[in-house]
């Protein structure tokens, strides 16, 4: 079976900087796929690539980009109009600065669907009060004729999720879709993610820095540090027996309440995340390593520690 | 023994269009020399107002702030900078882009008027090192470090007076989890070694349970909940407390995503209900939460206010 989106060996450049260096993954139907990382780790911009919204100057490659089989690559900017907002969708994480704040919820919501599927206003916008009840908002038909800035953040990002959902896409990315919210609204936003990906079968790229989201939601996670995926497994394969140094160091980092010892360090990772340009050889993590020799200045293999689970370090499995 | 921090009876609202939003309602607690009080709540709670209030940068409509039995009210600014300092959350926009750092952490210094410059550069050099940047970082702008440096030159600067008081608002949330270890570390280590007292306000529950001895919740503008932190972690008491607690997403897989139970309300501090301001989003509410004010029931250390706990 083909999976939802294949992205294999993908670069992205800007200028000098490689913001992107050859990160792979994939997507299946009904899966939640994780990417995370720290800032400047080239998450976001992996998902613009996809999507083909990089930023003027960035330039992507790759030996593979494709969705449902259809190469991306080859696709022309037409082509990816009419996928993107339809097929393939994508929620940001200040929903203030991606929705028009010159236009009404309603009529930014129906336009989608008016625009992909030649909807009806009528029926694009009872399908817009109906996803709006979906996530959970009440009184749809009031938000419908409201203006974003009317609306508290949690009810803004609710409306970008049912932005998203307006045209039944099959695969859905979310870049940080919950980093501006409350730890509480957060919690129900996830959930409904969480109950949609599920109810609607969708592919769910979820972009986050948050390992706690990651392992209440993710069936699959990436590591990115610097460019690279530097380790994907399945999510509790992930969490249990990490392989990678830097994601061994990210889950020490994290307090997890419960086990945590007041008087005690936290893990840290100590130095920080090198600038890297073109030509840098061998693993960006040395630096930062307290496994690293002199053969981190070289290639790297990618080694496997199970069917699914691999790693790009040259400590073997 | 005098308390580090006395805060009694704050209350402080803000005039916005028509109407007046609440910030602060009438709270009242002390920190003990060299404890940590962690202060948690979602955004508009008025967590910030009141780290502004006790600050002195902000003067309260009514009630007292004392800091080491003295009313801030009555101090100059440089008798103040002298006993209490801030590190904000962000230290891209709290560093000025075009100052060195060495004048960055300078400035406390010289503006107490009363500093050699042989002094001042010494203490300065000191203070670098102590958070762990070099003498040669000193010579660089604002844009030329890390978000991690640049908050380690944010906490040289509130330490440069060897303050007795420094509240953290939010120091860690525009950082990255793997530097947020490193500068909740370097607090932790410089609080012990300089025996400090922390105001420490944060979103993030697991950072606060890392570094508070004591927390306080707060829910539109009143302190809801306060207790000694392993308490609070583990007999939360009021209803906030327990929902907070149950969004927090901890990193163990296959546990999902919890149902906090709050409903689509959200609260508004210009909008403050009747009774206890909580029920329009509380699971447990009843009839009389919309009219009665939950009185305040102590507890050992610490105490809670609602109508529905014994």
């Amino acid at each position: 079976m083909t999976a939802l989106l294949e992205v294999d060996r993908l670069q992205v450049q800007f200028g000098a900087t490689a913001a992107v260096r050859g990160a792979s993954l994939s997507v299946a139907r009904g899966e939640t796929h994780c990417l995370v990382g720290e800032s400047g780790c080239g998450k976001s911009v992996t998902a613009l690539a996809v999507m083909n919204l990089l930023a003027r100057g960035g330039e992507r490659k790759a030996e593979r980009l494709a969705f449902e089989g259809e190469d991306l690559l080859k696709l022309s900017e037409r082509g990816m109009a009419r996928l993107r907002g339809n097929a393939m969708a994508m929620i940001f994480q200040e929903p203030m600065t991606s929705l028009n704040p010159a236009y009404t919820v309603g009529s930014q919501m129906t336009e989608v669907l008016r625009r992909h599927k030649g909807a009806s206003q009528r029926a694009a916008t009872d399908r817009a009060a109906d996803l709006l009840a979906r996530v959970g908002i009440t009184a749809p038909g009031l938000r419908l004729g409201q203006f974003p800035h009317q609306l508290s953040g949690g009810l803004r990002q609710r409306v970008m999720i049912a932005m998203a959902l307006m045209c039944e896409p099959k695969l859905l990315i979310a870049d940080e879709p919950t980093t501006a919210l409350d730890v509480t609204v957060q919690a129900q936003i996830l959930r409904l993610l969480a109950g949609l990906q599920r109810d609607l079968g969708l592919g769910l790229l979820l972009i986050t820095h948050d390992l706690g989201i990651v392992a209440r939601v993710a069936t699959r996670v990436s590591v990115m540090y610097a460019g690279e995926v530097v380790e994907s497994a399945p999510t509790a394969e992930l969490f249990a027996q990490p392989r990678h140094p830097y994601t061994q160091g990210l889950l020490r980092c994290v307090p997890v309440p419960g086990k945590i010892q007041r008087d005690q360090p936290l893990g840290a990772i100590r130095g920080t995340v090198p600038r890297v340009g073109h030509g840098f050889a061998g693993c960006a993590f040395r630096e930062r390593c307290d496994f690293a020799d002199e053969t981190c200045q070289r290639t790297i293999p990618r080694h496997s520690a199970g069917a699914t689970h691999d790693y790009l370090c040259r400590l073997p499995a | 023994m005098t308390d580090a921090i006395d805060v009694r009876h704050v209350a402080k609202t803000f005039a916005v269009g028509k109407g007046r939003v609440v910030a602060v309602d009438d709270v009242s607690f002390s920190i003990p020399a060299g404890g940590v009080l962690g202060v948690v709540g979602e955004s508009g709670c008025g967590k910030s107002t009141l780290a502004r209030v006790i600050l002195g940068l902000l003067a309260p409509d009514s009630g007292e702030v004392e800091i080491e039995g003295q009313k801030i009210a009555g101090l100059d600014r440089r008798a103040r900078a002298r006993l209490i300092q801030p590190v904000f959350q962000d230290p891209f926009s709290s560093l000025n882009p075009l100052t060195r750092i060495r004048d960055i952490v300078a400035l406390p210094l010289v503006a107490q008027g009363s500093l050699g410059r042989a002094k001042i550069a010494r203490t300065v050099d000191e203070m670098l090192s102590r958070v762990g940047l070099s003498a040669e970082m000193g010579r660089r702008l604002p844009a030329e470090l890390s978000g991690g440096q640049r908050q380690r030159v944010a906490i040289a600067r509130a330490l440069v007076l060897r303050p007795r008081i420094v509240v953290c608002d939010e120091p860690t949330s525009a950082l990255d989890v793997s530097v947020q270890a490193q500068i909740l570390n370097l607090l932790a280590e410089l609080r012990r070694d300089l025996g400090l007292t922390y105001l420490f306000i944060s979103h993030n529950l697991a950072v606060v349970e890392h570094v508070a001895s004591e927390v306080a919740v707060m829910y539109l503008g009143r302190l809801v909940e306060r207790a000694p932190t392993e308490r609070l972690f583990a007999q939360p008491e009021h209803p906030y407390t327990k929902a907070l607690l149950a969004s927090v997403l901890t990193p163990e897989p296959g546990l999902g995503v919890p149902d906090v139970g709050l409903g689509d309300t959200m609260p508004d501090p210009a909008n403050i209900p009747s009774g206890c301001r909580f029920h329009p989003r509380c699971p447990i509410a009843e009839p009389r939460c919309a009219t009665e004010t939950p009185p305040f029931k102590p507890r050992p250390a610490g105490g809670v206010e609602c109508l529905l706990v014994p």
